[in-house]
């Protein structure tokens, strides 16, 4: 389902199962978290890129997608971690562009060394695409290569797409950014994509039997 | 914004200033306004409302949306003053109207009885500037239930057999529990300690204009969308628009207190939002910039009479700096808590308040709380176990599992006080108005480190005891961070070692006023807002009486 109609709809959804007493204390609440549902719908993500040629973007999408794969849940793939890239790289992380300017190139330059058959890094399998990527993290213990040094002004290619891909995966789907896709990051982690819950939260205050005094033992002097 | 907020010419001398709108400064504001005066409050950050309050991670924390920038204020840290200060990020603080309440994770203890009076109970303590205060937490008591009162605060009188005596119960009862906080009471009493309901900022029961908390999740460095955290934003604030006698003037920094002839001050100078010089006329000065800019504004406001600083004739303006001690232990369970709904903390305990230096080894005390207080994209980036995959299918596994069944036990506790450690004006970095930047000069006292690694083996006790099936804890280090803004203009009766009096009066200048964290004398247990904002209150009292009984220029 579109994430931005169900959270249009989710006055009505949501209420199944809580109070009326509940209801009454928060309304106000729950129409002001209302209005900022409504406010997020008019950031619907086009199709459409930014920053990254086409061509940039399958890359990056790439890349991500071993960041956080696809398993038997969505991973940054499906959660379209590249617009969140894209958008950030015109907006908070503008200072990133020379990051992966020059991050993509040297991305390109060891699938041609490490593995010449697959001709880019999106076309290799994914167990090729490990390898290229452990060979440009610098913090990886087996890289068994110099890490990839970028120059003034630029960031580490890897940690810095690193960084953006779990920030795209699980920002708040109802910002501006474009990340977080149906709140897919959000359903991978067991974070209920709802602006307000009430008791029980846990496994462990689900039994909970309300507030016990404390036995009238406490030794006032010192521990 | 209300309509009914007065527009004051700068050239108006209204009764009183107020420099800064966060704990102290709203509540200063809502206090003096209901009693009859004329104020004006100059904030340096924006005005924010509910409506501007999201849930975007990168706008509130990487962007600083409600909090101080460092591009536009840059900050240096040095541990003692002997070394020269690097530039580096040293503190946080809310920069909007409400403050740092605004974000804050709302923990509302009192201070004890022992707070106020610890330096004659124990002694001096070597290598420490510790001091009695000048009232008691007896003087202090009707107003921190005032606070209660007024804002709102949710909590449980009597659960706690360490607490002080109170003359009301809170106003509402506490927060829902959390899987954290059932977690840490049942492993708390195992071991005879004596948890209980945190005493919390925050609405558990609707009050006009405001709801109770929604447990939306977004809770510790957000604004609260509902106004349930009771900030001053929400509360006080509000209150003072209501008199018709207060204008909020948000954007407006201000960097100099001038005084007349007669040494009395007359107003605050700041930059607008257009970076325009502006002058506010006043007949007195109440400073409530926080425990780093409140000194900040008295050093940068040094004159012949005072080149050392405004009212610094002691030479403790910006000293005695206390950020509180302690330490974050975190834990793995098996089951999910789902600690990521709601506010951050449920239950706390108060057992170790009081510790005996004879069989500690050290002087101080403090408290635990359990909690979860972080964001999915902080938490995918921070607070994995040490050791586990950083990307890929592992990192992927551990995150889905992890994220629902962490939880913290906090340690919370004393800092002594040191004079050397303090603000004080960077000599060589300037912030985006030219003006010098703010140095931090830090070296945790030894007791401090002592007691904060002692907390995290009380913690480390506390989660074995609940079954964790993992924990760690990152190693006690001194600090160089500070978000506890503590002491800096220390309250006192002898004005070669305090700044103000008991009437929160500056020793040296008659008609100038502070309050905020930098009056408190001691650090208390970690959780200094209730003090502050009772401080407020009573403040306010005090100024009322002295302009009532014509003791203030008019």
């Amino acid at each position: 389902m579109d994430s931005h109609l169900s959270r249009r709809g989710f006055l009505s959804q949501s209420l199944t199962g809580i109070s009326a007493v509940w209801i009454s204390a928060h309304w106000p609440a729950m129409l002001s978290a209302a209005t900022h549902a409504r406010q997020s719908a008019k950031f619907s993500s086009p199709a459409k890129f930014e920053h990254f040629s086409p061509e940039q973007a399958a890359e990056v999408d790439a890349i991500s997608a071993r960041i956080i794969p696809t398993t038997d849940t969505p991973g940054a793939h499906e959660a379209g971690v590249v617009f969140f890239i894209d958008r950030a790289l015109v907006t908070f992380a503008k200072d990133n562009q020379k990051t992966y300017a020059e991050g993509l190139p040297e991305l390109q330059a060891r699938v041609r060394e490490m593995f010449p058959a697959a001709g880019k890094f999106s076309a290799a399998t994914p167990e090729q695409q490990d390898k290229i990527l452990e060979s440009l993290d610098e913090q990886s213990r087996d890289a068994g290569r110099t890490p990839f040094r970028s120059s003034a002004g630029a960031q580490s290619f890897f940690e810095t797409a690193r960084v953006h891909t779990i920030m795209g995966f699980l920002i708040d789907p109802d910002s501006d950014k474009r990340g977080n896709r149906d709140g897919a990051g959000w359903k991978v982690i067991g974070r209920d994509n709802e602006h307000m819950f009430q008791p029980p939260f846990g496994y462990y205050d689900k039994d909970y039997p309300g507030w016990q005094p404390n036995p009238p033992d406490a030794d006032k002097t010192k521990s | 914004m209300t309509l009914n907020q007065p527009k004051y010419k700068t050239t108006d001398e209204v009764d009183f200033v107020v420099i800064g709108s966060g704990a102290a400064g709203g509540i200063l504001a809502k206090e003096l306004s209901e009693s009859g005066f004329r104020v004006v409050v100059l904030e340096q950050g924006p005005y924010l409302t509910e409506k501007d309050f999201v849930h975007d991670e990168i706008k509130v924390l990487n962007q600083d949306f409600l909090t101080n920038h460092p591009d536009l204020q840059p900050t240096t840290f040095r541990k003692t003053p002997q070394d020269k200060a690097k530039q580096q990020r040293a503190l946080v603080y809310g920069r909007l109207v409400g403050g740092t309440s605004t974000h804050f994770t709302a923990n509302f203890w009192r201070f004890h009885e022992i707070d106020f009076i610890e330096r004659s109970k124990v002694g001096p303590i070597p290598g420490a500037t510790l001091s009695d205060w000048p009232i008691t937490y007896a003087d202090l008591e009707p107003y921190y239930t005032k606070v209660e009162w007024e804002i709102g605060v949710s909590g449980q009188a009597g659960a706690s057999p360490f607490d002080p005596p109170r003359s009301k119960p809170y106003p509402m009862p506490p927060l829902p529990v959390k899987s954290s906080g059932v977690i840490f009471e049942r492993a708390a009493r195992k071991l005879g300690w004596h948890p209980f309901p945190a005493p919390m900022a925050i609405l558990s029961q609707p009050r006009p204009g405001r709801s109770a908390c929604i447990n939306c999740g977004f809770c510790l460095a957000f604004g609260c969308e509902v106004g349930a955290k009771s900030s001053s934003l929400a509360t006080a604030i509000r209150f003072a628009e209501k008199t018709g006698r207060c204008e909020i003037r948000p954007n407006s920094y201000v960097h100099r207190i001038e005084l007349d002839a007669n040494g009395r001050a007359t107003g605050a100078v700041y930059f607008d939002a257009q970076r325009s010089v502006q002058r506010q006329k006043a007949k007195a000065v109440v400073v409530c910039a926080n425990g780093a800019e409140t000194p900040r504004l008295l050093l940068l406001s040094a004159n012949k009479q005072f080149p050392d600083g405004l009212a610094n004739s002691s030479g403790y303006v910006g000293k005695n700096l206390m950020l509180n001690s302690g330490g974050v232990t975190t834990a793995v369970f098996e089951e999910p808590l789902n600690d990521y709904k709601g506010f951050a903390v449920s239950r706390i305990l108060h057992d170790f308040y009081e510790l005996d230096p004879d069989k500690v080894g050290f002087h101080g005390g403090g408290g635990l709380d359990a909690r979860f207080d972080m964001t999915p994209i902080g938490f995918a980036l921070g607070n994995l176990p040490p050791g586990s995959p950083r990307w890929g299918k592992g990192f992927k596994e551990v995150l889905s599992n992890n994220f629902t069944r962490t939880c913290e036990i906090f340690g919370h506790g004393t800092s002594l006080p040191v004079e050397n450690n303090s603000f004080s004006l960077d000599p060589d970095v300037k912030d985006a108005w030219g003006l010098p930047a703010l140095r931090l000069t830090y070296k945790d006292h030894p007791d401090d480190l002592k007691l904060s690694t002692w907390l995290n083996a009380r913690s480390a006790e506390l989660l074995d005891a609940a079954g964790a099936t993992k924990m760690w804890a990152p190693p006690v280090q001194e600090q160089q961070f500070a978000v506890h803004l503590l002491g800096t203009c220390r309250m006192g009766n002898d004005p070669k070692t305090s700044v103000i009096n008991s009437d929160h009066r500056t020793h040296d200048v008659k008609n100038l006023f502070l309050c905020d964290g930098s009056s408190l004398v001691t650090s208390g247990r970690g959780q200094p807002t209730l003090t502050i904002e009772a401080l407020a209150f009573r403040a306010a009292d005090r100024i009322t009486a002295l302009a009532k009984r014509g003791d203030l220029p008019a």
